[in-house]
């Protein structure tokens, strides 16, 4: 048989009909898993942009000197290992110095109020956030429902452009492998990580999911750190923010930080 | 056409050949046990109706599908519900709902996945549960 351009190219153009057969019997006979199926948990907490509201003065004025609780509590229920090297520290929430945490901030001539006590700080679930920006699998990526910059860490890379992007340090890099130096009893219904990815606060969001707040906002004792919905004229973190002057870390790199500060 | 050295060479490659078939030749006609996994763990064996998320058959084949849809929608975009042909609704969780019932990884999971030598690594970040002996 003579093979000549023109036949080659009907031959071309019916071959590439074909492979739009799989496609389209794919969508008339698809398999059954439909995403029609799932939904959310009814009992799940409900916001449109969470936000959350750090009362310094009432950490430092009504609860005991060096208390942990909310550290400690966010550590245990998302086996967040304690390595013992600062350099390979995992951070979901801790504290810092002011002129850390608010650099450019901070006066020679330092008010007691602030010098040497403890911020508590974690990742600030940015409305526009770097990390995301980034990310070159998503990995990380912006919860559209209620804006919580979240992880998934099936996707990471270990690339570590993110650690890079945030400005604020929230996220650490599992340099190896972390379940070992989980010092505290595993939490059985929360994964771990593995090594190679990068981990930081998802604010409780598997909390939020089943109706229970932030694990730290209800472990504090004194009330300092109130979680809500921004978007919420009547919620409570509203309310803390009318009626109160509040800062936010490094709000002049235009990320929105969604974290408020009372000092 | 010559080889040189072929009172070497030839003797030398029959060896080689059979040293590396070795295993085949060791294993040939002997048939490998399927696995057996036992999966009537004490939460199964209360189950009134004994079904789990699909079908059998299609859980054999589709489970690694299944859980892959399940990761998606659960943290990309925050649902949780499953709910099954059969109506029943499920949480969709690997670490606590899956292994709720199939509360063996031994049985329910390695049995098969050694068999075909498939090495999933689901729990180098999921925490395996205790296993019952």
């Amino acid at each position: 048989m003579e093979a000549g351009r023109r036949g080659f190219l009907k031959l071309a153009g019916i071959c590439t009909l074909g492979l739009a057969a799989k496609p389209a019997v794919n969508l008339l006979w698809g398999d059954h898993l439909e995403a029609a199926q799932v939904s959310p948990n009814p009992g799940a907490l409900a916001g449109k942009k969470w936000a959350m509201v750090v009362d310094m003065k009432k950490c430092w004025e009504k609860g005991k000197e060096g208390c942990k609780d909310c550290l400690q509590v966010c550590h245990r229920v998302h086996n967040v290992p304690d390595v013992g090297n600062v350099k390979e520290e995992i951070k979901w929430i801790w504290t810092e110095h002011y002129q850390n945490a608010f650099p450019g901030q901070e006066n020679e001539f330092a008010e007691e109020v602030v010098k040497d006590k403890p911020f508590i700080v974690l990742c600030n679930h940015c409305t526009n956030p770097p990390c995301v920006r980034v990310c070159p699998t998503q990995a990380t990526f912006k919860r559209k429902q209620d804006g919580i910059v979240m992880m998934d860490f099936h996707r990471c890379i270990g690339c570590r452009y993110c650690m890079a992007g945030c400005p604020f340090g929230a996220r650490s890099f599992n340099y190896r492998d972390p379940r070992p130096y989980v010092k505290q009893d595993l939490n059985m219904t929360f994964p771990t990580r593995e090594r190679g990815v990068v981990e930081k606060c998802n604010f409780c969001e598997e909390r939020l999911a089943v109706g229970l707040l932030p694990a730290c906002v209800e472990a504090c004792k004194v009330g300092a750190l109130t979680f809500g919905d921004q978007s919420d004229p009547k919620s409570p973190v509203r309310k803390l923010l009318s009626s109160n002057f509040t800062v936010r870390r490094k709000a002049e790199l235009g990320t929105q930080p969604n974290v408020y500060y009372i000092i | 056409m010559k080889i040189y050295n072929a009172d070497k060479i030839i003797p030398g490659l029959l060896i080689f050949v059979c040293l590396m078939t070795l295993p085949f030749w060791y294993a040939h006609g002997k048939p490998v046990p399927p696995p057996q996994p036992k999966i009537d763990t004490p939460v199964i064996q209360q189950l009134k109706e004994k079904e789990c998320v699909l079908p059998k058959a299609n859980m054999r084949t589709e489970h690694m599908q299944l859980l892959n849809d399940w990761r998606a929608w659960v943290v990309r975009d925050g649902n949780r519900l499953y709910v099954a042909d059969s109506g029943k609704s499920y949480n969709m969780s690997l670490q606590n709902e899956c292994m709720r019932c199939h509360s063996s990884k031994v049985q329910f999971c390695d049995q098969c996945h050694n068999y075909v030598a498939v090495v999933p690594y689901c729990w180098t970040c999921h925490i395996e549960p205790k296993e019952n002996k």
